[in-house]
């Protein structure tokens, strides 16, 4: 089961910031198809939102094909978004860890990498976009 | 469709001073609905007419369809919890319950227990003697075991601090999500709402300034910046709410049904709080230029 944060300072709808978060569990593996997502009693519980805003957040998982809610049983995870296979995502998670020590061992704090990070980032998917 | 709370030119006045004028608003059901504004705008005037703890001097008000203060079975239909959550010192939380039981026909007395002993207060424990939190909690639980359509809710959280807020919301949204109860509450903590209401209503002056479903508010207003330049040339459909002009650039509060392609904005999403405070500074903008206009 996971437990959903929340950033209030993100400026992201809360709603969508848990699709994210059940998108990113997906993706690192954390859920797998088969799993249970918490009730909307569990998370109302836990952070203090409006039920509605589970609600929707699970029916957008649902419209996206990720999960199916069987009524009195729960939500639960149907598949993976496509094109994430496990051993790609390790392999690029190692590389990259890999890296950002490197990054640090050669004197680079948080800031610096975050930006070097956000740079790259930025060129390569505007490369893909134009 | 009936609204949990529907005004229509409604008013409060006591001796010669109006506490709420001329408010016309519709809440509907099913919503946790969010009343902001300024001091003095007559939220509490219009949350206890609803309550059916005052009695209009003009205009009507029905609440889930019917008259306020109908009659005993209107007022079961209804919880309320007043500002700073009062409740009776000298008396024992146990005898909170037991009082709730005896005046309230549809009484749920384990709803009651369980939640009590949720929140960890002691039955034995004088009223008085609790703290700003547990008191609000105490107040919430009388109000949720009378088992009620519509939960009114005049700054529940105002004086208590960061956790016992946090605390009281969660139980708040519990209730709603175990029993669909509809939910008004005014507050001006606008963080708070924005994590918990899904309807919001800005009312300054008694006059609802922007009211709907808050996911669609938020799509609808965007913040937009840019070169300096006279607001009136945007595009019909474009409604300017607030507008700051320093020598070389505009900032705009702006809504619109359609999206901005601009390229010389600069759009950035908005938040509640954004919303809120462009919708009650325009109030007072308005105001001001009427003053004007008189003086």
């Amino acid at each position: 089961m996971i437990e959903f944060q929340l950033d209030e300072a993100s400026g992201v709808a809360t709603y969508l910031q848990l699709v994210q978060q059940v998108h990113q569990a997906l993706r690192m593996g954390m859920l797998e198809p088969g799993d249970r997502l918490p009730t909307a009693q569990q998370v109302v519980a836990r952070l203090a939102i409006n039920p509605n805003t589970v609600h929707k957040a699970y029916r957008e998982l649902e419209r996206e094909g990720l999960v199916r809610a069987r009524p009195g049983l729960g939500t639960f995870v149907t598949r993976s978004p496509s094109g994430t296979d496990p051993a790609t995502q390790a392999r690029f998670l190692a590389g990259m860890t890999d890296w950002l020590r490197s990054a640090r061992s050669a004197g680079l704090g948080p800031d610096d990498i975050e930006a070097i990070y956000r740079t790259a980032f930025r060129s390569c998917f505007a490369e893909g976009v134009a | 469709m009936t609204g949990v709370i529907e005004a229509s030119g409604l008013g409060k006045r006591y001796r010669r001073t109006w506490a709420l004028r001329d408010c016309t608003l519709a809440i509907p059901e099913g919503r946790v609905a969010g009343l902001v504004g300024p001091n003095g705008a007559g939220k509490t005037t219009l949350l206890r007419l609803a309550a059916g703890l005052l009695a209009p001097t003009c205009g009507t008000v029905s609440v889930l369809g019917e008259d306020p203060a109908a009659g005993p079975a209107q007022l079961a239909r209804v919880g309320f919890v007043a500002q700073d959550t009062p409740v009776y010192a000298r008396m024992p939380v146990a005898g909170h319950l037991r009082l709730g039981a005896w005046l309230n026909p549809g009484w749920d007395g384990e709803l009651a227990r369980r939640r009590i002993a949720q929140v960890g207060l002691d039955v034995r424990q004088r009223a008085g003697s609790l703290s700003g939190g547990q008191r609000a909690q105490l107040a919430l639980t009388l109000a949720l075991a009378k088992r009620p359509e519509l939960l009114i809710l005049d700054e529940p959280v105002a004086s208590l601090d960061p956790l016992a807020r946090r605390e009281f919301l969660r139980g708040l949204m519990e209730a709603v999500a175990e029993h669909g109860v509809s939910v008004v509450l005014s507050s001006h903590l606008v963080a708070d709402l924005e994590r918990v209401c899904d309807y919001l209503v800005v009312l300054v002056a008694s006059r609802v300034r922007v009211a709907g479903q808050v996911s669609a508010l938020l799509a609808s207003h965007h913040r937009l910046s840019g070169p300096r330049r006279d607001p009136g040339a945007l595009p019909a459909g474009v409604e300017v709410v607030e507008e700051s002009h320093t020598d070389k650039q505009s900032t705009l509060l702006v809504r619109t049904g359609e999206p901005v392609h601009d390229p010389s904005w600069t759009v950035k999403p908005v938040s509640m709080e954004d919303l809120v405070l462009g919708y009650m500074s325009r109030a007072r903008d308005d105001r001001a230029r009427r003053l004007e206009v008189v003086s």
